[in-house]
């Protein structure tokens, strides 16, 4: 392993230190793709419930009587282009047209809260008929995995106004770019995980 | 045996100060399955001991040999690499985990607790009949039900079986988590509400044995602990007699107030028992009108197990595990 | 429970006078009365003596706010301190407790108050003393170590403090307002459920670990973007300290672990507060769902517990064998290898719920694998003192401590993996003194030898050789004295969590078990008067950057360094920097300087924090109202700080020159008080 400078080279005190201040290295995107990395940890716990417990009705309904498979396209084409929308945001902001940058967010947002109104609809509507998350085991793991993605999703609407009010007001500076790359992170991975959610929960549920 | 005398000293010098006044049980237990339990536990240590030892030697040897002020050690301030000892630096530990890990794998799958015992291990003639005894136990707060189907009799707090016989556990819980242990016969079981795990074992000698619950479950814990009699055949025949006639029927009435939380519960003898008690308190559906977890799975014969097919992830083992436990629910009788 | 009017219920939800237990007339309540008052006159004092010297400036600014990861580091390592007390005073009462609690003798304290007291110890060690003092020593240590200014996001240091001292809080106000849990530091359900735990005891338990895991996992995220981003120029991973790579497995390990506690517990807590099935079996749920995932944090977390002081080990044996690390390459390798093995061995933990012989004979195997690599480990520290001169200081005395007692833990771990001799030894005192033997053994020892290594870095002096020695001393000793026993005890198939014993023979291991603890109170004491000594005479104790001639970058800078860590970024060139610019010719440069970019303090994560303690704290209390301010409070803050966009302030060339000329900071450099 000896890969090191050799020793017998006179050495100069400059070559120990920097002389000028290197240039600094921004961590933010790798940071919080890491933090994305750690949240799939979350909802892996949470589909590895709903894979134990997710037959395990207690006498209570099944997925495939309670859930609703064509309000499910719905919402799954809503959040899938919504995120299209995001990526035409993020054009918009390499480009630095704040206003059309501005449009298509409004867009993805819109999108996103119309999903999130349709799933608390369903959530409703199953707590009205009985099948409340406190009815069975699988019913439990259910609400949690789902409940858990539409809270991610509530957290990315909030931080997305935020995040526009901050745009409009102090431009597409580097801070905001780099805060509007993270936000395009995690509106993609909540995407990843609805399509898990979707086919494992939902289509899996119903159909088989 | 000699080793296990030997290993005794090694392991705990200091007992001998008070030698023979509490017996080491672990070392020399008198069932078959906790004996051979442990010798697997004594043989790896003496195993893992090979190492072990000389790098305690070496530790001190080393660290006197180099100290500062001794001059006459050699000093190479700039080695820090022999491929030589890389590989014994890892090659050491390896071999010895080859050869503790083949003991383990042995062990595990010879005193595992689901095996059926055969009675020619217990030196039982190949033709001789030998049924095992049949327990079902349940696992109360805080004291233990036992029930012995083929006898259609139940105790509390007092087991008893007939010495070489082997015996066959079915353990469940009402709903805490327990684990059923006897010492001297046999390593530990959980016992789980709603779940069923089992146990084979056999013990050696009539002797009158401490059984308890190993596994924390709240304010009675430290008195959740019952006799194990080892009984000769005759003696059986006569505790089973004694239970009879001194016995009461254990109604589900009779088996919901049992169940309550109590400390120190007294023994309880019962000549007859529900109808399909057991498999109720396995189901969770004493009570009459719950369901029975054995139900939530109707909808389950449509519905594959499709999640145990997905065996990606760090969470595999895990999950195949509790669905083990929940597989066994479904199907008591299965085992 | 007396009626309430509405308007009580409202206010304070659950929360009456009699959910202070100091105000009960019981024993119980006498104890806790014992400790409430000198706590708070102690609490009181100190609060005063903080506005008679006019401090709170002081704190304010140069510590509650500040990024500096080594102003956190030292405020981590205080934490760990104050809680290890509380730790250890549960243990010596659970000790006292087993030694006289026989036969007709019940003990002095009742089952309810003894299975609050194990809780709390188990779960006080592994979070607020355990992982305090690593993440503490890891915050201080690994940005020098790698040449670097700051961590990658120093506000976010500072947050994840808080979030671990309000955790820690909650634990402590447990003691005084309501009920700890009691359902064992891993809150095992069907206990830990509403139906067997109705009191607010979980609550507490459940909300002081989110608060904390959220710290913790918001620095695992911190350190492996900081080892990625900002290690100095040159230094390659494999030029990497010891110290920091361990730091930087440990996070790794953080990251995959952490979310699946808060997961786990999130399951816990939606089952007891909105009346969830995941655990109840009669509804469908699985008790071993929540074990299973539990251990599959529980696991790694002794190994993110342990990994950074076989770091610390691996920096100080070099330096007093004054040769180089032997096998840095298989060190390397071995600590990425135990990173990966410990996430595949959790289900030893419960061999024994009978899932087959197959997969316990799998985990069996990769939990003995994991014995290699560490065994590695040992031999290398052993090859490192070989052909060397070995020097008996105070933390390479730990260092041999640990040596001896970590390899023999190491051996009953081994006996343990053996799925077979587990059912036997499984829930027993073996077990106990088992993981004692590994936890003091290898995490406390190290701790101790790391505080001891890097205080001078820390404060400019060192600490007391003498009481230093005898606090080892009544460690080492009392280990054995304490735990011994318990080994013994366990081969009687003697079970652990008992607040009371039949069998009088047994007796007499517990009396000695419990004087091995009061001698390791000694060593507890012996370290504080160590502390209190050496601050007293730190005129005398007084050195220079580098005491010990070490060989890594933190000891290139001034002792303590200064905000800027340093002057100029170092450029590395060979694994030991620092040795290599002393046998080189280095010069510490005295002009020349460039003005530094300085992350600026906040009152953010101390006011963010605060706010989600309150909404905990109102969950616990069902206090509804609080609950819902206190969470708008936490957004607001939140959004209110990602308005400040100027979170850098420049510190003037000129202020470097002058703090790098001030003799005051450089006055004993490069002096060595080794021989």
């Amino acid at each position: 392993m000896n890969t090191t400078v050799a020793n017998t080279v006179p050495t100069a005190p400059t070559d120990f230190y920097c002389v000028q201040e290197p240039p600094a290295h921004n961590g933010t995107l790798v940071g919080f793709w890491i933090y994305l990395m750690s949240d799939c940890f979350i909802f892996a716990s949470l589909f590895v419930s709903y894979a134990v417990l997710g037959t395990n009705y207690a006498g209570g309904p099944t997925g495939a009587e309670i859930l609703d498979l064509n309000g499910l396209a719905v919402s799954t084409a809503l959040l899938l282009v919504s995120s299209v929308v995001f990526g035409f945001a993020m054009l918009a902001m390499q480009k630095r047209n704040k206003g059309a940058m501005l449009g298509w967010l409004a867009v993805a947002g819109i999108l996103a809260a119309v999903f999130l109104s349709l799933e608390v609809r369903e959530f409703l509507h199953m707590i009205a008929e009985g099948a409340g998350p406190d009815r069975s085991a699988f019913l439990s793991a259910f609400f949690t995995l789902v409940g858990t993605h539409g809270l991610h999703v509530t957290v990315g609407c909030l931080w997305l106004i935020v995040l526009m009010v901050q745009l409009a007001r102090f431009g597409i500076n580097d801070a905001n770019v780099r805060r509007l790359q993270c936000l395009s992170m995690f509106w993609h991975f909540l995407d990843l995980i609805w399509v898990g959610v979707f086919s494992y929960v939902y289509l899996v549920g119903v159909l088989l | 045996m000699s080793a296990k005398r030997l290993l005794g000293l090694l392991l705990v010098p200091f007992a001998l100060l008070l030698g023979g006044c509490h017996k080491l049980v672990l070392l020399h237990p008198e069932g078959h399955v906790a004996q051979q339990q442990s010798d697997i536990m004594i043989s790896t240590t003496i195993i893992i001991a090979l190492i072990i030892v000389p790098v305690l030697i070496a530790i001190g040897v080393v660290a006197w040999r180099y100290r500062a002020s001794n001059k006459n050690a050699r000093y190479d301030p700039k080695w820090d690499h022999s491929s030589q000892l890389e590989l014994l630096v890892w090659a050491g530990p390896l071999l010895i985990i080859i050869a503790v890990g083949a003991v383990s794998w042995i062990g595990t799958h010879k005193t595992d607790p689901y095996r059926e015992l055969d009675h020619t291990e217990l030196g039982h003639a190949a033709d001789a009949v030998v049924k095992p005894l049949k327990v079902e136990v349940v696992s109360l707060r805080w004291k233990w039900l036992f029930f012995y189907p083929q006898y259609g009799i139940a105790t509390v707090n007092e087991l008893a079986a007939p010495v070489n016989r082997p015996i066959k556990f079915h353990l469940t819980s009402s709903d805490m988590m327990d684990a059923f242990f006897v010492p001297d016969l046999a390593g530990m079981i959980y016992t789980m509400p709603g779940m069923q795990t089992q146990l084979h074992a056999a013990i050696d000698k009539p002797g009158k044995y401490k059984g308890l619950s190993s596994n924390f479950s709240g304010d009675g814990f430290s008195h959740m602990h019952f006799w194990f009699y080892g009984m000769t055949k005759k003696d059986f025949g006569k505790w089973v007699a004694k239970v009879r006639a001194k016995g009461t029927d254990l109604t589900t009435g009779a088996y919901l107030k049992l169940a309550k939380d109590s400390i120190d519960e007294p023994v309880h003898y019962y000549n007859s028992y529900a109808s399909g008690l057991y498999t109720r308190i396995l189901n969770q559906c004493v009570v009459p009108g719950q369901v029975c977890i054995s139900h939530h799975m109707m909808h389950s014969a449509k519905a594959p197990n499709y999640w145990q097919g997905d065996h990606s992830g760090e969470e595999t083992a895990g999950e195949t595990a509790a669905s083990d436990a929940s597989t066994s629910a479904a199907a008591p009788a299965a085992h | 429970m007396p009626n309430r009017s509405e308007i009580w219920n409202f206010l304070f939800g659950r929360l009456t006078l009699d959910s202070f237990p100091f105000l009960h007339n019981n024993l119980e309540g006498y104890i806790v009365l014992a400790v409430f008052i000198p706590v708070c006159l102690g609490g009181i004092a100190l609060l005063a003596a903080i506005t008679k010297y006019k401090k709170w400036g002081y704190l304010w600014h140069e510590w509650f706010t500040s990024v500096d990861h080594k102003k956190l580091g030292i405020m981590y390592m205080i934490l760990a301190t104050v809680m290890l007390l509380r730790g250890f005073s549960d243990a010596i009462m659970m000790r006292s407790q087993q030694a006289i609690s026989f036969g007709p003798n019940t003990g002095y304290l009742p089952p309810e108050h003894y299975d609050q007291i194990f809780t709390a110890h188990g779960s006080i060690m592994i979070f607020f003393v355990g992982m305090a003092y690593i993440v503490g020593l890891m915050n201080y240590i690994m940005p020098l170590q790698i040449g670097s200014r700051d961590v990658a996001f120093p506000f976010l240091n500072n947050l994840s403090f808080w979030f671990t001292f309000w955790g820690a809080i909650t634990f402590m106000i447990s003691l005084f307002v309501g009920k700890f849990s009691t359902a064992g530091w891993l809150g095992y359900p069907p206990i830990s459920e509403l139906t067997h735990s109705p009191g607010v005891g979980v609550d507490y338990y459940i909300w002081g670990l989110q608060l904390s895991g959220i710290g913790t996992l918001l620095t695992g995220i911190n350190f492996v973007v900081t080892i990625i981003k900002m290690r100095a120029p040159g230094m390659s991973l494999m030029k990497m300290p010891m110290f920091s790579w361990t730091t930087l497995v440990t996070s790794g390990l953080i990251i995959v672990t952490f979310p699946i506690l808060t997961a786990t517990l999130l399951l816990l807590s939606v089952d007891r507060y909105l009346g969830m099935h995941f655990f109840t079996a009669a509804m469908g749920g699985n008790l071993m769902l929540y074990i299973n995932l539990i251990w599959v944090w529980g696991h790694p977390e002794v190994y993110i517990l342990v990994l950074p002081l076989f770091g610390v080990f691996s920096e100080i044996v070099p330096v007093f064998s004054r040769k180089p690390l032997f096998g840095y390459a298989s060190m390397v390798y071995a600590s990425v290898a135990i990173m990966v093995l410990s996430y595949l061995v959790w289900l030893h933990h419960f061999f024994t719920m009978g899932s087959g012989s197959a997969v316990n004979s799998f985990f069996s195997l990769t939990t003995m694998i994991i014995s290699i690599p560490t065994g590695a480990k040992i031999f290398n520290w052993l090859f490192t003192m070989y052909k060397g001169r070995v020097e008996m200081t105070v933390p390479m005395l730990w260092t041999m401590g640990f040596l001896f007692t970590f390899t023999i833990g190491g051996m009953t771990g081994v006996m343990l993996s053996v799925a077979p001799a587990d059912f036997l030894l499984h829930n027993s005192l073996f077990l106990i003194a088992h993981f004692h033997n590994v936890i003091i053994g290898g995490v406390v020892f190290g701790i101790f030898a790391g505080v001891n290594f890097w205080f001078p870095k820390a404060f400019g002096y060192k600490l007391d050789e003498f009481w230093g020695k005898l606090s080892f001393w009544g460690w080492q000793i009392g280990f054995w004295v304490a735990f011994g026993p318990l080994y013994v005890l366990g081969l009687m198939g003697v079970t652990r969590r008992k607040s009371h014993f039949d069998d009088m023979s047994l007796q007499i291991w517990f009396i000695i078990a419990a004087i091995g603890s009061a001698i390791i109170a000694f060593g507890i004491l012996a370290f504080i008067i160590q502390l209190v000594i050496s601050y007293k005479r730190r005129k005398e104790y007084a050195v220079g950057n580098d005491p010990w001639d070490a060989r890594t970058l933190e000891w290139a800078t001034s002792s303590p360094p200064p905000a800027y860590n340093f002057a100029f970024v170092p450029n590395v060139r060979e694994r030991d920097a620092w040795m290599d610019m002393k046998e080189n010719g280095y010069k510490r440069p005295l002009t020349g300087f460039n003005p530094i970019h300085m992350p600026k303090n906040t009152a953010s994560g101390l006011v963010i924090t605060t706010l989600c303690f309150l909404c905990t704290f109102a969950l616990t209390w069902l206090i509804w109202w609080l609950a819902v301010v206190s969470f708008v409070g936490v957004i607001v803050a939140s959004i209110h700080h990602t308005f400040n966009y100027h979170r850098e302030e420049h510190i003037p060339a000129d202020e470097v020159h002058e703090s790098e000329n001030d003799p005051d900071n450089w006055a004993l450099e490069n002096q060595s008080v080794s021989a």
